[in-house]
């Protein structure tokens, strides 16, 4: 038989018997469903769980800091160096070009004073590296992320953005802030600019390289200068984004990193600086640098690179290895759970099947007398299981899906009454969804192996006896 | 001899079919032989119990004998693969049972369908040849009924048209006219003679009415606990 007449009498047989199929396929469905609720729970916590840990740039980021030769806390763990080497930007550069190396950049964050309508606010600045933007506090955010690092735009936490518009923090979008801070300026510099975050003029570095022209090998201050610059508030953000070691904390304005630090502007780790004796003025130092890495597996590599640099790293061990052990284990228990329903509802379908058997008796003695062979009378039988199958692991996946959604729900309605952020705990992905039908489909052809072979052997002689 | 003459459509030589229950033998078909001429109107006469049915099911292919040798057309149905078998039951022979055997869930003209669906005939040619089937039964215009709404003997004439609508050169009848009254099952015998007159379709039919028998048929082969008791070609 061809495969259309084939799938046309086997919908018309499932059809005929339309409530004790639609009950067989409803118990498939039901497995199914249980099989993805439990897997799509599996995944949603280990995404959530992922997502967590990669946001919080905890598994993929090393801290940098130079050799300081510090002394306080408990014994000192390194042997102290003469000249340790600074974190400047040629450092900076190297570590870019290393292996697996996406970012490296400074953490900035000074407090300063906000105009906003001439009002003035004190609050603290933080800059962000173009990385952030996949943070989950961008999600869902009012407005959008920073048109470019260099842009001069503004986003604001929730709680500033109520302090300044306390009725709709929308309208903020669009509006100007006036930045007001303290800029570094090299010593015996000139002070031309005023306002604008125009680096100051460095006859031999680039960007952000702080001059030194003339000065004292030994002298390494700078002067304080007042100086403002106009932000425009381009987003609004619920939850602070996280920020690897250090994090932000309470900061509620932020500007593109690159911008940041192009301000100059004077930070707590400055006044150490001015300490630091001879070489300390020949360009930009950094207090520590974020280096982030491409995947958590590259970090002790990177890692010992670094220190043969010759600075102080810190990062936290590969952690994700064993989270991914421990998920594929739950997942695998959850699977199992999840395939007894099915397991059951494989039951349903040779039992449907069977049943079908005993009552088409004639139907498939009158097929092979008009020329049926074994092997149509075979395939029937298959299709219409299959047929179950694909029907039952399509609703199955649906309702795993809604399942699911229910979980998310009841999770957040728990979770919001005891003041706690809303989670996604459950996902169902397309190959979670492509793979419960194929499987359903797989299960249920299994299941009809049985009836499909027996229906086959039935003698045509037996089934057509005149009764 | 092997095999059949050109004139023979059919040739059974020594056929038995035997059941084994228990530690008894039932001989229900016991070395038969003999043949049908191609065009030929042949009955199967005998009391029910006699083996003739079951004979009939070994001309069809539905059964294999447990000795002797089938021909149909020169083919040895005992050389066919179970699949050649199906082959030969689709294009070969048609069958007409005394209980019909329509399926009751579809209607008269997707029943008619159903033997050029197992035989792989392209959508586009069967709509005509069901009709074509029908019209010469004369249910040309009841196609969307289904069996039940029928009678015995449309129902009987929805089964022949059934039988031929795959253009066979066999027709194999089981007491075709069991469940009819004598009237209707007269309209039915007169079909078959039309079919074997007109279309030179060669008819194997069982009965146990020998007087139907003997109105219709060419030749009545009679048998009694399986094996071939008379060979009357009439005149």
């Amino acid at each position: 038989m061809k495969a259309s007449d084939l799938g046309e009498l086997a919908l018309r047989n499932l059809r005929e018997a339309v409530l004790r199929n639609s009950l067989t396929t409803l118990g498939v469905a039901v497995g199914v469903a249980s099989l993805v609720a439990m897997l799509s729970l599996g995944v949603g916590l280990q995404q959530f769980t992922n997502r967590r840990l990669a946001s919080s740039g905890l598994f993929n980021a090393i801290f940098v800091a130079p050799r300081t030769n510090f002394t306080g806390f408990g014994p000192r763990a390194e042997a102290p160096v003469e000249h340790p080497r600074p974190l400047d930007e040629a450092a900076r550069i190297e570590m870019e070009h290393l292996a697996g190396v996406t970012e490296v950049y400074p953490q900035i964050r000074f407090m300063t004073e906000l105009r906003y309508n001439s009002v003035p606010y004190t609050t603290v600045v933080a800059g962000l590296p173009s990385s952030d933007r996949s943070d989950s506090a961008f999600d869902g955010m009012q407005g959008r992320f920073f048109s470019s690092q260099t842009a001069d735009e503004a986003i604001l936490g929730i709680r500033f953005a109520r302090e300044l518009s306390p009725k709709d923090t929308g309208a903020l979008i669009g509006r100007d802030l006036v930045l007001r801070y303290a800029a570094r300026q090299p010593l015996n510099s000139s002070t031309e600019a005023s306002d604008a975050g125009a680096p100051p003029k460095s006859p031999k570095s680039g960007k952000g390289a702080h001059s030194d022209s003339g000065a004292d090998q030994g002298l390494s201050g700078f002067s304080v200068v007042p100086r403002k610059k106009t932000l425009r508030i381009i987003g609004i953000i619920k939850s602070e984004p996280e920020a690897g070691f250090g994090g932000f904390r309470a900061t509620q304005v932020y500007i593109p990193l690159t911008l940041a630090q192009t301000l100059q502007a004077t930070q707590v780790s400055d006044l150490r600086e001015v300490l630091q004796g001879p070489g300390a003025g020949e360009g930009q130092r950094y207090a520590s640098l974020t280096v982030r890495v491409k995947s958590s597996s590259q970090v002790v590599a990177v890692e010992n690179e670094i220190k043969k640099m010759g600075f102080r790293t810190f990062s936290l061990f590969d952690a994700s290895r064993n989270l991914r052990l421990l998920f594929a284990l739950l997942d695998l228990l959850l699977g199992i759970f999840g395939s007894l329903a099915l397991a059951v509802a494989t039951l349903g379908i040779v039992n449907t099947l069977v049943m079908a058997i005993l009552e088409r008796r004639r139907e498939i003695g009158v097929l092979k007398a008009l020329g049926a062979a074994d092997r149509d009378v075979k395939q029937l039988f298959f299709v219409e299981a299959g047929t179950m199958g694909v029907l039952g692991g399509i609703f199955g996946v649906g309702m795993g899906w809604f399942i699911g959604r229910l979980l998310t729900w009841g999770t957040n309605f728990y979770l919001h009454r005891q003041s706690l952020p809303s989670v996604d705990v459950s996902a169902v992905p397309w190959w979670l969804a492509l793979g419960a039908i194929a499987f359903a489909v797989g299960v249920s052809l299994a299941a009809g192996i049985y009836p499909a072979a027996r229906a086959a052997r039935l003698d045509p002689v037996e089934a057509l006896r005149y009764e | 001899m092997n095999g059949t003459n050109d004139g023979q459509a059919i040739r059974a030589e020594s056929v038995s079919r035997h059941y084994q229950i228990g530690e008894a033998v039932i001989r229900a078909v016991d070395g038969v032989t003999f043949q049908v001429e191609r065009g030929e109107f042949v009955s199967l006469l005998g009391a029910s119990g006699s083996g003739k049915s079951t004979l009939l099911n070994l001309l069809a292919g539905l059964d294999r004998p447990t000795g002797g040798e089938i021909w149909v057309e020169s083919r040895s149905l005992g050389a066919m693969s179970s699949i050649e078998l199906a082959r030969y039951r689709s294009h070969t022979v048609g069958m007409v049972f005394q209980a019909f055997n329509l399926l009751p869930r579809m209607t008269l003209e997707e029943n008619v369908e159903l033997p050029l669906r197992l035989a792989e005939v392209d959508r586009a040619e069967r709509s005509a040849r069901v009709r074509e089937a029908l019209e010469r039964v004369g249910l040309g215009r009841r196609l969307a009924h289904r069996p039940g709404e029928l009678s015995g003997g449309e129902q009987q004439r929805a089964a022949l048209a059934r039988a031929l609508v795959n253009r066979p050169s066999i027709l194999l009848a089981d007491e075709p006219t069991g469940n009819l009254d004598s009237k209707t099952g007269a309209e039915i015998m007169e079909l078959l003679r039309e079919f074997n007159d007109k279309l030179s379709m060669t008819i194997v039919m069982v009965t146990h009415e020998a007087a139907l028998a003997d109105r219709f048929s060419d030749r009545i082969v009679t048998i009694a606990d399986g094996k071939l008791l008379s060979n009357v070609v009439k005149t």
